[in-house]
């Protein structure tokens, strides 16, 4: 391979903590374009702590584009310019000598800063918790091929529930909503048959507890779609306000 | 002759567990919620005993290091769980899955623990499927299935190349539920430091909020861990970035024993390295295999560009050496015979790398089938390389990817210490010296779902274990110490950072405790882990506070873990003095390369126990094989 | 609150406001652009359709009532909407990336919106004002066409009805296919065909309009008419 090295500047937010106030920082670095963009920073932390400074805080894991832990805002976009791939698969060949990288954190405020780059995203967390699931125990489930699913259908399940739970989606919006991923997770169980017994109640429940973790409202603008490293489709989100509007005007239960 | 107990129930193989869960006691619904459990990780093992002991009434308390515990590294297992269904009517059964294992794990499993894992694979695919998980389907709505690495039946259940994914959603959801019932308390970014032992038990643990910095303790009447294996200590490994070994080996160094280190599975589908910079390395999941031919230029030193190399000049040599099993041969089979051709100069364009080449099948199958089978892979292989599989053959070599070892635990799951279980990737149980593709997310979830719900409750109504009050002066001496090693790190004020010491560490790891070990290497390497242990605790650079984020500090505990578990697995290797399953011994081979077990000496577990810096005593668990009769493996 | 008022107050609920009001509104204003082309056949036609508006005035009024309330709640929701969104994300991104991911209509309809809200104020203290109660500015008759000519001769007035009318284009041009998304109806064949009809509404709606005080302002200027 031609090992070739580019020049650039970055300017990478840093906040020492929640309550801080933060700030760009520049940086020059110079990176092979094999390298991805998260082991770009994993140099220049080591530069830093081999001067005795703060390495910059951000958080990945699997490196692999699927754990959805990785997430930075480059050059405005979550996950940066090119479509489909998470943070971490972003390499550095995408970019040209002499450029400037503006590196900032998911902004949202459901999404706190902890520190440099990393956010709290547990309200996705407390979401999926107050419905995000089928109510079965372990055992006494009926053979698995006794549930026939169409292709189609599981297909369709399938690409909702492709969704890694990174949070590009409420990042990108503009108002910093989360339907993206809420509908993607209530899309994969009113798609299929077994989903169907708590649909109406998952539905209200789940969006119930969106709206109370301070995630905005929806207004189409669709930049969540087009910024999923999942590519999930807002045919989701059409699916839940469907789901959403017939299950609060059908359904008997005073309560939720 | 071995002095551990195994505990393996009597009876026939396929009588064993549906005896054992019989003759198990039970606690009533009632008086479970009195009970108080630790797990610690979320991943498929953690997240499903979570889920279902909490469903069974147990007081829970859960934690994960991650900001969320779906994050688990198990997500990112690519191609799909295996289960004895038999759905494709081509002859598979319980004791085929069972035999297979056992012979793939090159006969150093536990017969009995394999049976079960092979019975309750069943129900997995029951469970999950009830739970949603979108696993693939063929046109009439039924589950459709894949073949995979060391068999020769289709039995493997996948959600596209996603199959880790949607397990750990499913188990998640599953534990998101008993979350919502307030079953469970699910702790995140608490990362386990310490496991406090008390009188000989386990009774609870020591915590570092990664957030804030503090030390927490957690007491309970049973301790799980499940928080995966240990092949970051290579620094490149396929694990993701924050996997680690330290709260298994902090148990280990409490007194819990350490079963067979050295096996460690080097995968033979990952991609090439790109440079020093390189932070981790990627799979390509082993499904690839059934469609891809793997080979390289019979010609040393030929940098033509693989297109431009003919028919004929190509050497596909796992369908040459051998036939039947060819490019499905099991992973350390392939992972060597990588190695060797590479060896011999003749790795794609001169690198590490061989090919895996999809032309055939395109050719055969189309494009559009190959797409819908493997796109999502050979997107992530175009994203990282730049180079498109259609067209070009794809680069891969083998990588650290799964450790067989890990703590040992009886056929309850139950370590040497009372109280503390061990679950999934952590203990060393199913796979013997070599895992099978696809067993992995099996032998989670089935441990999680099916094995640690019923042994658990033995445990707590023979034992009848107490509760202790975190202010317990143990505790606080167990608390006191870790802090002592967090001061003792933060004031080295050395020169070096952590990441070069994890590199070096890997590098000594790789070469000489790697693919092929030989008695000269591992004693090397013993002296240069135990050398650069002595210099990371001179000179390493630390930078940052111990309150609040400090992801340094979280890498340079976990290092110092390392440092000891590397050396560990090269006095393992060491002392095992025959080639079997992912160890290769160089000096136990036969006349044409292939492992050479010695099953007179060997046939047993190793389980270390901790006695001091770099000392360890050998107790040994001997394996007998009653239904599957030791024989040379072959896949010729 | 009661179940409707956790429901209107959802994030869902709120949205479906603005689309079931939206929708509203765009059936309104193709009524109104259809009577308004008849300024095009002249003095006569125009004032033959408001007379014929005329007799059936109770009806007039009552719809007049409901389509206050329809913007009210369109506008009031709009804003509430816009508020809770900001506060939501209070902090902007040094890099704005939106471009890249989402069509200028959609991110700017609190804009066009506003203006449109301006615009219609300025509209119904001119047109409606003088057409129900208080007649041409000049000699208080009820010569409808002739007070709009009033109006459009005024280059300040024409331009700013035309911006309004343009704007009124990007409105229309999200919020069409918006609502439908709200609504849930999003399907794979449908959808593109709704995008294309919304476009080809607001394009529709945007010439209309704005083509009035276009030709009557340039009539004037002109000398003719």
């Amino acid at each position: 391979m031609d090992e070739k090295n580019l020049n650039l500047t970055l300017k990478i937010w840093r906040q020492a903590g929640p309550t801080s106030v933060g700030s760009f920082q520049d940086f020059k670095v110079s990176v092979s374009e094999d390298s991805s963009i998260l082991e770009m920073i994993d140099d220049l932390n080591n530069e830093l702590e081999g001067d005795g400074k703060e390495p910059v805080t951000f958080e990945s894991d699997c490196r692999e584009g699927i754990c959805g832990t990785c997430g930075l805002v480059i050059n405005g976009q979550p996950h940066g310019p090119i479509p489909k791939i998470a943070t971490c698969q972003l390499h550095m060949r995408n970019f040209k000598n002499g450029d400037t990288i503006w590196i900032e954190p998911f902004r949202a405020k459901a999404f706190p800063i902890i520190k440099d780059l990393m956010v709290d995203r547990s309200g996705f967390d407390r979401i999926m918790e107050s419905g995000g699931y089928v109510s079965v125990n372990t055992g006494g489930v009926p053979d698995a091929n006794e549930i026939p699913i169409s292709k189609d259908v599981a297909a369709e399940a399938f690409d909702a529930a492709a969704c890694i739970g990174c949070g590009a989606c409420v990042a990108a919006c503009k108002n910093a909503s989360a339907m993206l991923f809420v509908s993607a997770k209530v899309s994969q169980f009113s798609l299929l048959p077994q989903g169907q017994p708590e649909r109406y109640d998952r539905v209200q429940k789940m969006v119930m507890k969106m709206d109370e973790m301070g995630f905005g409202s929806c207004t189409n603008t669709y930049a969540c779609e087009a910024e999923c490293p999942k590519g999930i489709s807002i045919k989701n989100i059409a699916r839940m306000n469907r789901d959403y509007i017939k299950a609060r005007a059908t359904s008997e239960n005073l309560e939720v | 002759m071995g002095d551990l107990k195994s505990f393996i129930p009597e009876g026939n193989i396929s009588d064993k567990w549906t005896n054992h869960k019989f003759n198990m006691k039970l606690i009533n619904p009632a008086n479970k919620r009195k009970y108080k459990l630790i797990v610690v990780g979320t991943g498929l093992a953690g997240a499903s005993a979570a889920a279902t002991l909490g469903q069974l009434g147990y007081e829970v308390e859960a934690f994960t290091f991650h900001d969320s515990a779906r994050r688990a590294h198990s997500i990112a297992a690519q191609g799909g769980i295996n289960a004895s269904k038999n759905y494709q009517n081509d002859g598979d059964s319980v004791f085929r899955l069972f035999y297979d294992t056992v012979k793939g794990g090159d006969f150093r499993s536990r017969e009995a623990n394999v049976h079960r894992l092979a019975e309750v694979s069943e129900s997995i695919i029951d469970q999950c499927v009830a739970q949603g998980v979108p696993f693939a389907r063929d046109y009439g709505g039924l589950l459709d299935n894949r073949s995979f690495g060391g068999a020769q039946v289709s039995r493997t259940f996948y959600a596209k190349g996603q199959t880790g994914q949607q397990l750990l959603l499913g188990a998640y959801s599953a534990l998101n539920k008993e979350v919502a019932k307030g079953t469970v308390k699910l702790y995140s970014r608490k990362e386990m430091v310490d496991l406090v032992v008390i009188d000989g038990k386990a009774r609870g643990i020591i915590v570092r909020d990664l957030e804030t910095g503090a030390i927490e303790k957690y007491s309970a009447h049973a301790v799980i861990i499940a928080t995966g294996g240990y092949g970051n200590v290579f620094f490149l490994s396929t694990n993701a970035m924050n996997s680690n070994a330290t709260a298994s080996w902090r148990a280990h160094k409490r007194g819990a024993y350490f079963g067979n280190p050295c096996f460690t599975q080097i995968h033979p589908t990952c991609l090439p390295v790109h440079g020093e910079g390189q932070s981790k390395l990627t799979l390509m999941s082993e499904s690839l295999r059934n469609d891809g031919r793997i080979w390289v230029s019979k010609t040393k030193g030929d940098m033509r560009s693989p297109d431009q190399i003919p028919e004929e000049e190509r050497d596909y040599y796992l369908e040459r050496k051998y036939p039947s099993f060819g490019n499905l041969s099991p992973r350390d089979i392939s992972s060597r015979s990588a190695k060797e051709v590479v060896d011999d100069g003749r790795g794609a364009q001169g690198q590490e790398a061989v090919y895996l080449d999809f032309k055939d099948a395109i050719n055969r199958l189309g494009k559009h089938a190959i797409e819908e089978k493997y796109g999502n892979l050979f997107e992530i292989y175009e994203t990282i390389t730049g180079e498109n599989p259609y067209k070009l053959p794809m680069k891969i070599y083998p990588a650290p990817h799964y450790t067989m070892g890990g703590l040992w635990v009886d056929y309850n799951l139950m370590s040497n210490l009372p109280g503390l279980f061990v679950l999934g990737e952590a203990n060393f149980s199913d796979h013997g010296a070599n895992r099978l593709g696809a067993s992995a997310l099996m032998q989670g979830l089935a441990d999680g779902y099916f094995v640690i719900p019923y042994t658990i409750g033995n445990y707590l109504a023979e034992d009848k274990p107490e509760l202790l009050p975190t202010d317990h002066e143990e505790f606080s001496k167990h608390e006191k110490e870790f802090d002592e090693l967090v001061d003792k790190l933060m004031s080295i004020n050395g020169k070096t950072t952590v990441d070069t010491f994890h590199k070096k560490l890997g590098r000594i790891m790789w070469n000489k405790v790697g693919m092929a070990r030989n008695e000269k290497g591992l004693n090397e390497a013993i002296k240069e882990i135990s050398e650069l242990r002595e210099e990371f605790w001179k000179d390493l650079k630390l930078v940052g506070t111990k309150d609040g984020v400090n992801q340094t500090l979280e890498r340079a505990g976990r290092v110092v873990d390392y440092l000891e578990l590397g050396e560990l697995m090269a006095v393992d290797a060491l002392d095992r003095n025959e080639s079997c399953g992912a160890h290769f011994r160089e000096e136990y081979q036969t006349g044409e390369g292939e492992a050479k077990r010695n099953d007179e000496d060997y046939t047993y577990v190793s389980a270390w126990e901790f006695k001091d810096l770099g000392r360890w005593e050998l107790h040994k668990e001997d394996l007998d094989f009653e239904y599957v009769k030791l024989a040379t493996r072959s896949y010729k | 609150m009661g179940w409707l008022g956790r429901t209107i107050n959802s994030s869902i609920g709120k949205k479906f406001i603005m689309a079931f009001t939206g929708i509203s509104l765009i059936l309104f204003l193709l009524f109104h652009l259809a009577g308004n082309l008849t300024l095009y056949a002249g003095k006569d036609a125009f004032n033959a359709y408001v007379a014929t508006l005329d007799t059936v005035k109770p009806i007039v009024r009552i719809v007049e009532v409901g389509l206050a309330l329809v913007f009210l709640f369109h506008i009031f929701n709009g804003i509430k909407l816009w508020i809770e969104n900001k506060k939501a994300r209070p902090v902007n991104y040094a890099v704005n990336g939106s471009s890249k991911n989402s069509t200028f209509y959609s991110r700017t309809m609190i804009h066009s919106g506003s203006i449109i809200l301006i615009f219609l104020i300025l509209h119904l203290t001119t047109f409606w004002a003088t057409f129900n109660f208080t007649g041409h500015p000049v000699d208080g008759s009820h010569e409808y066409f002739d007070i709009i000519i009033y109006f459009f001769q005024k280059w300040w007035y024409a331009l700013i009805y035309f911006i309004a009318m343009i704007l009124l284009g990007f409105h229309l041009n999200h919020g069409f296919q918006s609502a439908f998304q709200t609504f849930g109806w999003n399907h794979n064949k449908y959808f593109p065909m709704i995008q294309k009809i919304g476009s080809i509404y607001a394009i529709v709606v945007a010439v209309g309009f704005g083509s009035l005080p276009v030709y009557f302002y340039l009539s004037s200027v002109l000398g003719g008419n």
